[in-house]
């Protein structure tokens, strides 16, 4: 042993670290190297020429939502800055809305500050945040309060939301009419619902078992998972072993479903249908692929928040809807939650968020 | 060391908790010797096991009567653990070590993020599992370094690391979910070997070598001494400061490879992925007997602690109920499984032992 040994060992050591280190960092990147714009205008038939679109007053739009911690918040916001830039007239401003509504509601104050002529707002807590809209409505600017409501009619000019109980019943009304297309008399369905504290989630199990019980059928066994790829695996892998046979499945979020469909190959499992739930790019893909248990999705549709920005830049311009009679835009919209089949699904893919 | 481990010493012995070899000592049982402490634990917890399957049998007779079905729910239950499982080996060295980790699964979601980028999985399944171990190692290093040359306490710079790399794993992912397109890493999930899933073969691989690095290497003992007594290991001329560094990068290696387990579990990794699994793994580990204070635990128990987490939702499964009930008998098993081993085998063993001459201690 001489003693250069540990010098040189560590010098190669070090060596190897930078170069694993120069090899990961160069691992990071994502880019596609393609498309990756999300304004869903597009997807509308924007075709014919709008009055309302054509450029108007300057208007300040100021936005907040949660930060995103699954897809379908990540396309929110995404939606709306895409959808904000299809706008000649709009000043795009946004704050991060960080982890919770205490964080949320100082984040927005400071926005109050700079007066915007609009907020459009996805509050982590509709009844927490409640107290803002109020606020912000007494300082002159109106608020768009997207999908999660205030419980106070003073706290927003313009609600936007969309409908969970709804989708529960797009989801058992599709399974109903299925399973009596194809004649099952018993059908044996089975349920991945999302994060079971969550008054969305009950919403829309409570819409599912009533769409089942008005054509006589229930839910043989529901599973709540956390709204995560690995959660829905998860609970599917033991679904599956409780149902050894299945006629039909209703997961109630696609990014979730992503894990459950792996389950399903994963065990070898394909003799029931499969409804998803929100919309996602990959779902719709797969519903006009045909080529997986899943035959079927009810929206849920990010697209929401691109239809906030441009209603929140009608109300701050004080225009109205150009379709309806009214000379100022609605005070609340819910959207109805669409069924999206094989047959359809061309048409909404481009809604589809990824 | 000399001869055989059971001849060593047995008072180290105890605290390594070791395995059924203490069969061959003396003229004691092993049921009944200092020894086989820990092998009573780990039998406390195979009564727990058995007694959650009877309940199985007793509640779904119709689903255990089918042709074959029995075979496939082990495999179902045991797969369903295996990520944590391998997260469980880590953590068991590191609770052992007298520390404790709370970014395991933080580092899960960043090297199953990082292995999951377009840029990563054009150079195959080699590069992704390459990454994702080298990741999960690092990151593991980054921690010991901070706990054992910066002086963090262990909670405090693990709890920091969970809020890190988190946000890096959002920031890096752009908080999408990455789908893996690559069959060879899809595959691990789905296939199997010998008639057994290749998750479980992994499982049973890192069991294994961790059961070996614990009770037949110097690092484990060097681990085992730490853990119990940090000064005295210092004294005894155990390079402290490497040695836990070490083992927070043992644990970090173990995310990676559970990272990659996950990834192909769900054919996808995401930010939000390995929820809670700190969770999970260090009830599990505390189940297994491990002492959360340092210097004494099994793989084995810490193993067992993960099965009976998995059979569990496995069992409410089967009966389609409610997981708020779930969470709740998960709480209370790990109350009634600690309870078991501190007075249930202790005292039964000693009853059917020494009833005779009614020794109480």
């Amino acid at each position: 042993m001489t003693q250069h040994d540990p010098v040189r060992r560590r010098f190669l050591l070090g060596g190897a670290a930078l170069g694993a280190g120069a090899l990961l960092a160069a691992c990071t990147s994502n880019d596609k190297g393609g498309d990756n714009t999300n304004a869903q205008t597009q997807g509308n038939n924007n075709a014919s020429p709008n009055a309302n679109s054509a450029p108007g007053k300057k208007v300040t739009i100021g936005f907040s939502a949660p930060a995103a911690d699954h897809g379908w918040i990540a396309a929110i916001t995404s939606n709306a800055k895409a959808q904000a830039a299809e706008y000649s007239d709009v000043t795009f401003t946004t704050v991060e809305a960080g982890a919770d509504a205490a964080a949320q509601r100082s984040a927005l104050s400071t926005m109050i500050s700079q007066k915007p002529d609009v907020i459009v707002l996805l509050p982590h807590d509709g009844k927490e945040l409640n107290a803002f809209g109020l606020e912000a409505m007494k300082a002159g600017i109106p608020v768009v309060n997207l999908d999660r409501a205030f419980p106070d009619a003073l706290a927003y000019r313009l609600q936007i939301k969309g409908d969970n109980y709804g989708m529960g019943v797009a989801a058992g009304n599709y399974i109903a009419a299925q399973m009596k297309a194809k004649g099952v008399s018993n059908p044996i369905i089975g349920e991945i619902a999302g994060i079971d504290n969550l008054e969305l989630t009950q919403e829309r199990s409570a819409g599912f078992k009533a769409a089942l019980a008005a054509a006589g059928l229930t839910v043989a066994n529901r599973r709540a998972a956390g709204f995560t790829v690995d959660t829905g695996q998860a609970e599917m892998s033991q679904l599956l072993q409780a149902l050894p046979k299945m006629d039909a499945l209703w997961n109630h979020d696609d990014d979730q479903g992503i894990g459950v469909l792996a389950a399903a190959t994963q065990a070898n499992r394909k003799e029931f249908l499969m409804v998803g739930g929100a919309g996602s790019k990959a779902a719709i893909e797969a519903i006009q692929a045909d080529n997986s248990v899943l035959k079927c999705t009810v929206t849920y549709s990010p697209s929401m928040a691109s239809s906030a920005i441009s209603l929140a830049r009608l109300i701050a311009q004080g225009k109205g809807m150009s379709d309806l009679v009214e000379l100022q835009v609605p005070k609340e919209i819910i959207l109805a939650s669409e069924t999206i089949t094989k047959e359809n699904a061309s048409t909404y893919l481009p809604l589809g968020f990824s | 060391m000399t001869g055989l481990p059971a001849q060593t010493a047995p008072a180290v012995k105890e605290a390594l908790g070791g395995g059924p070899e203490e069969q061959g000592k003396g003229g004691n049982g092993w049921w009944s010797s200092d020894a086989g402490e820990s092998t009573r634990r780990n039998l406390g917890l195979i009564g727990v096991l058995v007694g959650l399957i009877v309940i199985g049998i007793i509640t779904r007779p119709d689903l255990y009567g089918r042709d074959g079905w029995w075979i496939d729910n082990v495999w179902a239950i045991l797969k369903l653990g295996s990520t944590v499982g391998v997260v469980a080996v880590g953590m068991t060295f590191v609770i052992i070590g007298g520390g404790i980790d709370l970014s395991v699964g933080a580092i899960i979601a960043l090297a199953g993020v990082w292995c999951t980028t377009v840029a990563t999985q054009e150079f195959g399944a080699g590069g992704m599992i390459f990454t994702a171990l080298l990741v999960g190692l690092g990151v593991g290093l980054v921690n010991g370094f901070l706990i054992s040359y910066g002086k963090l306490v262990p909670f405090i710079a693990t709890l920091a690391m969970l809020v890190a790399a988190r946000g890096l794993a959002a920031q890096m992912s752009n908080k999408q979910t990455q789908q893996t397109s690559n069959q060879t890493i899809n595959s691990i999930a789905a296939d199997s070997f010998l008639g057994v899933p290749i998750l479980v073969w992994i499982l049973g691989v890192v069991v294994l070598l961790g059961w070996i690095l614990l009770n037949r290497t110097t690092f484990g003992r060097r681990t085992v001494a730490i853990g119990g007594n940090v000064e005295a290991a210092r004294l005894a001329g155990i390079n402290v400061r490497l040695h836990t560094m070490m083992l927070y990068a043992l644990a970090g290696l173990c995310c990676g490879i559970g990272a990659i387990m996950l990834t192909s579990i769900g054919t996808s990794a995401q930010a939000a992925m390995a929820t809670n699994y700190e969770l999970d793994a260090i009830a599990a580990v505390i189940i297994g007997g491990t002492l959360l204070s340092g210097g004494r635990g099994t793989i084995v128990g810490s193993l067992l602690g993960v099965v009976i987490f998995s059979t569990i939702t496995n069992l409410f499964t089967l009966n389609a109920l409610s997981t708020e009930v779930q969470n709740m008998v998960k709480g209370g098993i790990i109350v009634v499984a600690v309870l078991i081993q501190q007075f249930r085998f202790n005292s039964v063993s000693q009853f059917f032992k020494r009833n005779r001459i009614t020794t109480a201690s």
